[in-house]
């Protein structure tokens, strides 16, 4: 929203310190984004008149101008607009001129002929933002004058505010001027009057839907001329950001700015017959001022003329069938109050979003309808010095149309509670009353009367938010509440952030790709998408989906890295998949996507983040080789499982996977629920004895068939060994002569230590033939 | 005998001392000690002495000689240890910088940095940490926080819809404010809570808007909490997370959730001002959403943006990069 300093200069003394009027109205809650002055002048740029044109045979885009800024001698200037023509009067900057962009105009030549100035857009001087053609001025500005003068051009300060949607109010300079001078403890002054001139000319207004319209005024004015508005006005409307079109026009967009209350001015021999209020019927249409013809939708607000015809969009859009004309002489100007949210459906439905909308669907004054009205006269007055009021504005209400006042009791105990201050009844009152909220001390108690032109304010907590702004956010103080609460991570916070730290210390970055897939990706990865969920109003299909599983996203990533050269990439991601599930929401999960390029040698990279989790959480699982996860290598890939329960998968993605992505050589992946295994709290580990007494090794080889697989052979020495194991590993894997084909042999190293004694030999040879029978037992034998 | 105990004497010795090597000195030991050395020899011929105080003398003059080869095997092995073991050092020279190599230490995402980061500073203020789910219900998202069906301010956020079987009830959490309302709904009070967490808007990505991005919010609701405990817990923050040169101001502005609402903005050293986040003291419906009696309890609640926290702090000129997952940008940041 755009404010003007002269503007609000009308309603209170606010003086010119562009500086300390922004940290006021900023402080108010109407942050000032920027303060710009306006219609700076540029001395130089005098009136012109054009004598002549003529094009060059050499110059396609420019043609010659001659012109005359004293009737007698003659100056030539290339220009490339042709929008003039001899006798126009048109803006010239002399030489020397330093325009408002900081170009310096000097002699310059083309085809050598030298250019004894330049002729001026509207733009170029900054009067509006019409860069269409050479700015054609009225005829009758005298031959030499300074442009700016001539034209009565004024000087403003523009400030841009960044309104929240909850202070209608301020969409008006009158509301801001109100707030501002309440704050800076100046006297505000909004009064407009006007007695109507001459006997009510009535026309019969009907509220058919009572939900349409709260309350609906006409006002005819008679006698009237179209023309242009004065140049301040138009100024004005144009640094506010409104086009100037003619003065009644520009007296209605004037009101709007002034008081945040759109008014339409009608062609009075188009609505002769009165006003009808009510919803649209079906498959009724209407050409809007904006040259569309719309279909209406039955929850639209429609006026009507009274023989039915649609006149207008109610809230949103006048029609063009009433539109005021050249040759408009009488009209009827409708100030009316809609509610905010059918006016708010309405122009979303229409893709139209106007000024009047807008403040409409923030909530405008039902009861400042009759000022505005007034205001309108007295600005069309201006240009309209005989205009005719028949009979002020006429009223049509009914009981949808909010109370005149809201009253609400604050209690005085509730301001320190909320606020941290005491105040008395008196002081509240100085800080509101200002603002329009009227108060009556009722001892414990203030009985705050709310003003119509705030509808964001009805209940008790509304009331403190203005004694606050109004008393000052700085002004309160802080203080430090005393937290009797204890500052930490929960057990699954920690657990997460320790599982990080594994992994980075390990040699995994953690990427963060999009959640939003394309719809195919999951199919593309290999994870099965029937629990797949779609985005309903994605922004591109690309990212229409949710995803089930984090393995597309780590895959894409792969591939991006690997495109680009990048080299040892190890990737993990912790985050949120999202399957459909029973409830109303999806079955969120967090879930761990650990994922390596391997080299060339067979080493699964990522499985070694499996071992590290397994010791830093200290949880297990059973490493199923039999179920091949989806999209896995038949061959070296495991289901994580306790019994029925899948919490993850291991192993070397699918080359077919990799294929579909790009991606070259192996890559191998961990997938594991944390949901599942955060939620664990593992026991802290109770202490054992560390032996002092020596310790026996065995190596053991066993030829085995490629069905056996390591960790059952591992289980059943380390069953047979019994409490007397201290270690046990798989040193050495073989294939090869000797060993059968189909066969491996694994040769295991295990420890033997007594806490209370060193070993005999006949133990350990005891020990010894027990680990080879058991592994014998499972189809291995000794090599 | 003497004179053999003599010459026996001096050629050990002089062996001992042509010895080079610890090797040499352990081949020659057994020449120059020993029953079979030649004084070892000497000594079995020391009963042939009939004089008894004769052979009492050779006796002693023997086994000097003898701790005399013997100390000299032990300072001459002593020398040649001494010599081998620089000549081994010297050998074994390492040029280390040869073996500096990279750390091969992964890295944490920047939102996860300042994600902990954030909390930890929250931790020592007396926070916990809250988490909830990312795809929300509308009441969690909008109608539990003050905002009905069909409220106008609900057009503050560009909603990312999810399908369900009724259409416009499951929304992508457009800020983490829904984990307020379940953190009052599952926590007694009093609660000093943070909820960080990833949220979704939909936004066409820029230098300084992702449609997936991420929030930390604050929450705190105990007896005759103010505004003033909320000005002076954002002020805390600011000092302990930016910098105690940094300050923090409040001004007014709009949430449908909070009232008292305000902006809050962080001064640096020099003056200038960042546009943090918004906050205000907990509405009254809020608290009623969330179980509380807005009589018995007040609070307040904060929030604003971890992305832009990482952004600022590591001078990421566009948002978009943290997102590429390009190793080559996440390996700059330890």
């Amino acid at each position: 929203m755009k404010v003007l300093l002269s503007w609000l200069n009308e309603f209170a003394d606010f003086g010119d310190d562009v500086e300390a009027l922004s940290d006021a109205m900023t402080s108010l809650g109407m942050p000032v984004e920027e303060a710009v002055s306006a219609g700076t002048k540029v001395p130089g740029v005098v009136v012109a008149q054009v004598l002549r044109t003529e094009r060059h045979p050499d110059a396609e885009k420019v043609h010659r101008v001659h012109v005359t800024t004293d009737g007698k001698n003659e100056l030539h200037v290339w220009c490339g607009a042709f929008n003039m023509s001899a006798g126009d009067k048109i803006p010239l900057a002399t030489l020397g001129t330093t325009m408002p962009d900081g170009r310096e105009i000097l002699r310059r030549g083309i085809l050598g002929i030298d250019s004894e100035g330049m002729l001026c857009s509207a733009k170029e001087l900054e009067l509006n933002d019409d860069h269409g053609g050479i700015l054609i001025l009225p005829a009758d500005l005298a031959l030499g004058a300074d442009v700016f003068d001539a034209l009565g051009v004024t000087t403003d300060t523009v400030f841009d505010l960044d309104l929240t949607r909850n202070r209608p109010d301020c969409w008006g300079h009158m509301g801001v001027a109100r707030d501002l001078a309440a704050h800076m403890r100046l006297a505000f002054g909004a009064d407009t009057e006007g007695r109507p001139s001459h006997p009510v000319h009535a026309l019969p207004v009907d509220i058919v839907d009572v939900d349409s319209c709260g309350r609906f005024t006409t006002t005819v004015v008679k006698n009237i001329a179209i023309g242009p508005s004065p140049q301040w006005l138009q100024d004005r409307l144009a640094r506010s950001g409104m086009r100037p079109i003619n003065n009644v026009v520009d007296a209605s967009n004037y009101v709007m700015l002034e008081r945040n209350q759109p008014t339409h001015a009608y062609d009075l021999r188009a609505v002769e017959s009165g006003f009808r209020v009510r919803f649209a019927k079906a498959g009724e249409t209407l050409e809007t001022l904006d040259g569309q013809v719309r279909e209406l939708h039955a929850h639209d607000i429609v006026i009507a003329d009274g023989n039915d015809l649609a006149v207008g969009l109610g809230g949103v859009m006048g029609g063009l069938h009433s539109e005021v004309v050249d040759s408009t002489a009488a009209i009827a100007l409708e100030v009316a109050w809609f509610p905010a949210d059918t006016v708010l459906e309405s122009a979303a439905r229409h893709g139209l979003r106007s000024e009047a909308s807008a403040r409409f669907e923030r909530g405008a004054d039902p009861y400042g309808l009759e000022l505005a009205a007034w205001r309108f006269v007295e600005i069309l007055r201006l240009t309209c010095p005989d205009l005719e009021v028949h009979g002020g504005p006429q009223i049509a209400e009914n009981a949808m149309c909010p109370p005149r006042t809201l009253e609400v009791d604050l209690r005085l105990a509730q301001i320190p509670r909320i606020l941290g201050v005491e105040l008395t009844a008196a002081q509240v009152a100085s800080l509101i009353e200002p603002i329009g909220f009227a108060c009556v001390d009722e001892g414990s108690a203030v009985r705050v009367s709310i003003p119509s032109w705030r509808p964001d304010s009805s209940t008790e907590i509304d009331v403190i938010e203005e004694i606050a702004r109004h008393y000052g956010y700085d002004a309160l103080g802080k203080s430090v509440p005393n937290s009797t609460v204890h500052g930490r991570l929960s057990g699954v916070q920690q657990r997460r952030r320790f599982v990080h730290s594994v992994l980075t210390e390990a040699g995994w970055s953690e990427a963060m790709p999009n959640p939003f897939l394309d719809p195919s990706a999951a199919q593309v990865a290999g994870v099965p998408d029937d629990a797949q969920l779609a985005i309903v109003n994605p922004l591109v299909a690309e990212e229409s989906v949710l995803r089930v599983s984090l393995r597309p996203g780590l895959l894409r990533t792969v591939s991006y890295n690997q495109s680009h050269r990048v080299e040892d990439v190890h990737l993990y991601e912790i985050g949120h998949v999202y399957p459909s599930g029973e409830g109303h929401l999806p079955s969120e999960e967090e879930v761990l996507c650990v994922m390596s390029v391997d080299s060339r040698d067979g080493e699964l990279v990522a499985l070694r983040a499996w071992t590290l989790l397994v010791d830093a959480l200290s949880i297990g699982a059973q490493v199923d080789q039999k179920t091949t996860p989806p999209g896995y290598h038949p061959g070296r890939s495991a289901t994580l499982r306790r019994g029925k329960q899948v919490i993850g998968a291991m192993g070397e993605l699918s080359p077919l996977v990799l294929q579909r992505h790009g991606i070259a050589g192996r890559v191998s992946c961990l997938e594991l629920s944390l949901t599942t295994v955060l939620r664990e709290e593992p026991k802290p580990a109770l202490a054992k004895a560390v032996s002092r007494y020596p310790s026996s090794d065995i190596d053991l080889a066993f030829v085995a068939p490629d069905s056996l697989v390591a960790s059952d052979i591992h289980r059943a020495l380390k069953s047979a060994a019994g409490n007397l194991a201290v270690s046990l590993d798989l040193f050495d894997v073989y294939r090869g002569a000797g060993v059968a084909e189909g066969s491996r042999s694994l040769a295991f190293r295990l420890r033997l230590q007594a806490v209370d004694r060193t070993l005999t030999d006949d133990e350990v040879a005891t020990v010894r033939q027990k680990c080879i029978d058991a592994v014998s037992k499972l189809g291995a034998s000794l090599r | 005998m003497q004179k053999d105990i003599a010459a026996a004497l001096d050629a050990a010795l002089a062996e001992i001392g042509a010895a080079a090597t610890t090797a040499d000195l352990a081949t020659l030991t057994p020449r120059v000690v020993g029953k079979k050395a030649p004084l070892g020899s000497l000594k079995s011929k020391l009963g042939g002495v009939g004089d008894i105080e004769e052979r009492k003398r050779m006796g002693q003059t023997l086994n000097d000689a003898m701790t005399t080869v013997e100390a000299a095997l032990a300072t001459r092995r002593a020398q040649c240890e001494e010599a081998e073991l620089a000549v081994r050092l010297a050998s074994e020279t390492l040029d280390l910088t040869e073996n500096l190599g990279s750390s091969k230490r992964g890295r944490l995402h920047l939102v996860t940095q300042a994600t902990q980061r954030l909390e930890d500073v929250f931790i020592g203020l007396g926070f916990q940490v809250a988490e909830g789910p990312e795809v929300e219900s509308d009441f969690y998202n909008f109608e539990a926080l003050n905002m009905p069906k069909s409220h106008p301010a609900r057009s503050m956020w560009d909603t990312l819809f999810v399908e369900s079987a009724e259409e416009g009830s499951v929304v992508l959490r457009t800020h983490t404010s829904p984990v307020q309302i379940r953190v009052m709904q599952d926590w007694p009070p009093p609660i000093y809570a943070i909820m960080p967490g990833r949220v979704f808007r939909r936004d066409t990505p820029d230098a300084t808007h992702m449609p997936v991005f991420h929030q930390i919010e604050g929450l705190v609701i105990d007896r005759n909490i103010t505004f003033r405990d909320l000005a002076g817990t954002i002020e805390a923050f600011t000092k302990a997370f930016f910098g105690a040169e940094f300050t923090s101001r409040l001004r007014p502005s709009y949430f449908p959730f909070t009232e008292p609402s305000a902006e809050f903005d962080i001064r640096r050293a020099n003056g200038s001002w960042i546009e943090l986040g918004g906050c205000g003291m907990v509405h009254p419906n809020v608290l009623r959403a969330g179980g509380l009696d807005p009589e018995e309890w007040s609070g307040f609640a904060f929030g604003f943006g971890i992305d832009r926290m990482a952004k600022e702090r590591h001078g990421v000129e566009d948002i978009r990069e943290m997102y590429t997952n390009d190793l080559r940008f996440l390996r700059q940041f330890p």
